[in-house]
């Protein structure tokens, strides 16, 4: 029987916004796939997004549910978090929120390694204000602001989630949308904080001056640029230029959860624990 | 039964907060309102509460938001510059009606001005830190008591009014140690007024659909009503919308749930005001100055007296225009240029106030004031 998302859609609020063919309506299926299999209740989910057109994304979804400021949705996740630890929070952003203007916010939400799970709308544009360069458009493609060929080096959001020290980090693309569905559920399920990157098509703001003007052109050419994580690690350093892993990338179940953590602290300040020393840690420095 | 207590006065405001039942802070380091997140963040893990040191001045506002959507009360404290970086999410709050208290300690600006000096120079910046049109409503604390007792009537207005309410302490309140007198703390908390929530059944909820001179109701989240947050223009849900009637009906109901109830917000002190010939109209910590100039004033046989507004914004503007109807002499003094001046002239509908004003870091002394009163009048 075809999975009835009625439940968890505000159906009042179809047609979306998003353009015939976007990647962003895929996701949000896979999302509530996702929370579905975990029988996690509508009530005991907050989902945050920011400015673009994966900030539409919370007012789709039946849950309690913020539309923040552009590039802020882990800061303000990061309140709502830590005055509700029991509850689940999942930020939705795209590269421009996450990776340019909110860059601090995701950098510094993976070092506290605090329980949100982070979905990166990665289409490597800015899509909803008409093309301009992101942190992930590619070097050489046309940007409204780069027309004569994208000079601006790009960087990878996994890498930087991994190194900033989230303790789950994952890429999928939405050609995938079981496997999508899997490194969602996996996300939801790890304590700590989950970074996860969905490579989307924009073909209308992306696509259309970068020769992949539908969707599918656009689709074929992600998939061109990503291999699975176990091909990636059995390929040299020249072979894997210009590539990107999928899969789950990093995944460490030992690492101290934040909320976790401050509920130590607090235990030390009503005298029910003594004060934390670096020997609470397993890595210090 | 009063407490009698020796603190600074951003002991006090994080000291006040906890008794008026804030449970999240959330901020960044920054003088000379630092301490105030020194002292918050041992005392709030004690009762439960969660004080986080965020990674910018954005990130500390944007928590603390997010934890008052969540249905706690929350802070953040900052200086002038922290203000002016927090300025956007301050307006999505008033937006979205998310209750939050802020205190801004002033140090001299602009930029980075004066850190660790005393300045008055975020009033104007209060009344409209971010874009758009919005009523903002500021508090000022004149001495080491207002900072508890402000701070405790700044969480019960923001919850009464669901919107920001900013405390400006100045640097010299906020770093002013000694003796205050502050309410029981069950008095405190006999006057905590939660904000107002919906308990009939979910598929009536709609919290933005209220009386046009009324807050939105906000229930907690994760409790089954579920709604929406944004900055956009919405509609009773929450949803965006750029429907015509209901984008005209929001902003005018940001405006009148303030305006039409002004009597719930005003809040002064008169010093002296009776017999007097000269006004004298400051605030914060130009006020104890005042006070005293008033006092040697008086026994030179110079009457004059003070008015000083607690709740800057909005300003008494009833009571600024009675005053001013009533006396010749007028002087407004402050450690700025003259932006209160600019609402004073307005309220009163003069242009003849005399003006004393610094802003070279220091504050007033008493003999600034004397010496400017014999020379105007």
């Amino acid at each position: 029987m075809a999975f009835n998302y009625d439940n968890y859609l505000r159906l009042q609020k179809m047609p979306t916004l998003w353009c015939w063919g976007c990647g962003d309506g895929v996701i949000l299926k896979a999302f509530i796939r996702a929370v579905d299999k975990l029988g996690i209740s509508k009530d005991d989910m907050c989902v945050v997004s920011g400015i673009g057109c994966s900030g539409r994304f919370s007012s789709y979804i039946d849950f309690n549910t913020v539309h923040t400021t552009h590039g802020r949705t882990v800061a303000y996740a990061t309140g709502i978090k830590l005055a509700n630890p029991d509850k689940h929070v999942v930020c939705v952003a795209g590269d421009g929120d996450a990776l340019a203007i909110g860059g601090n916010h995701t950098i510094h939400g993976c070092r506290r390694n605090i329980d949100i799970t982070l979905i990166v709308i990665n289409n490597f544009i800015y899509g909803l204000t008409n093309s301009q360069t992101s942190p992930t458009t590619p070097r050489g493609f046309w940007s409204v602001t780069m027309k004569q060929g994208n000079i601006d080096p790009t960087f990878d959001g996994c890498k930087l989630a991994e190194a900033a020290g989230a303790s789950f980090v994952a890429r999928e693309k939405v050609s995938e949308p079981k496997k999508m569905e899997k490194v969602i559920t996996a996300a939801l399920q790890h304590k700590g904080f989950s970074y996860v990157e969905i490579l989307s098509n924009c073909h209308i703001n992306l696509g259309r001056k970068n020769k992949m003007a539908n969707a599918m052109e656009n689709l074929d050419w992600i998939d061109s640029i990503t291999v699975s994580k176990k091909k990636y690690d059995a390929m040299s350093e020249e072979e894997r230029l210009n590539l990107l892993p999928t899969g789950i990338l990093k995944q460490d179940t030992e690492a101290e959860e934040y909320c976790e953590m401050y509920g130590k602290l607090q235990e030390v300040y009503q005298g029910k624990r003594d004060k934390i020393t670096p020997a609470d840690f397993k890595k210090v420095i | 039964m009063a407490r009698e207590v020796i603190s600074s006065g951003n002991d006090l405001a994080a000291k006040a907060a906890v008794d008026a039942g804030c449970r999240f802070f959330g901020g960044y380091p920054i003088t000379p309102s630092s301490e105030i997140m020194h002292t918050i963040s041992d005392l709030l893990p004690k009762v439960g509460g969660a004080s986080i040191q965020m990674e910018d001045e954005i990130a500390g506002i944007c928590a603390a938001i997010g934890a008052a959507m969540s249905g706690v009360r929350a802070m953040t404290a900052t200086s002038g510059p922290g203000i002016s970086l927090k300025a956007e999410n301050l307006g999505l709050a008033q937006m979205a009606e998310v209750p939050l208290v802020v205190v801004n300690v002033m140090r001299g600006g602009p930029s980075t001005g004066l850190p660790t000096r005393v300045s008055q120079g975020d009033v104007a910046q209060a009344k409209n830190p971010s874009h758009g049109d919005y009523k903002s409503i500021t508090l000022c604390a004149g001495n080491l008591q207002e900072c508890y007792t402000e701070v405790v009537r700044a969480f019960n207005l923001a919850d009464r009014f669901m919107q920001p309410v900013i405390v400006l302490l100045d640097e010299t309140i906020g770093h002013m140690h000694g003796k205050a007198i502050l309410p029981d703390l069950e008095e405190v908390q006999a006057g905590i007024k939660p904000r107002k929530t919906f308990d009939g059944p979910p598929e009536e909820y709609r919290p933005y659909d209220v009386p046009q001179d009324q807050p939105a109701v906000l229930n907690p989240m994760f409790k089954g009503y579920r709604y929406h947050f944004t900055g956009l223009h919405h509609d009773a849900m929450g949803f965006p919308t750029e429907e015509i009637e209901t984008c005209r009906k929001l902003i005018d109901r940001l405006f009148r749930k303030v305006d039409e109830h002004t009597d719930e917000l005003e809040y002064n002190e008169e010093y002296m005001l009776d017999d007097a010939d000269i006004l004298l109209i400051g605030y914060g910590s130009a006020s104890l100055a005042i006070k005293e100039a008033i006092n040697r004033l008086r026994e030179e046989g110079i009457k004059a007296g003070m008015f000083r507004p607690i709740t800057l914004w909005p300003s008494p503007e009833k009571r600024l225009y009675e005053l001013g109807q009533k006396f010749d002499k007028v002087l407004s003094v402050e450690l700025n240029q003259g932006q209160y001046l600019e609402e004073i002239q307005r309220a009163m509908g003069r242009k003849d106030i005399q003006k004393l004003t610094k802003t070279n870091g220091r504050p007033f002394s008493p003999q600034d004031i004397i010496d400017k009163v014999k020379e105007v009048f």
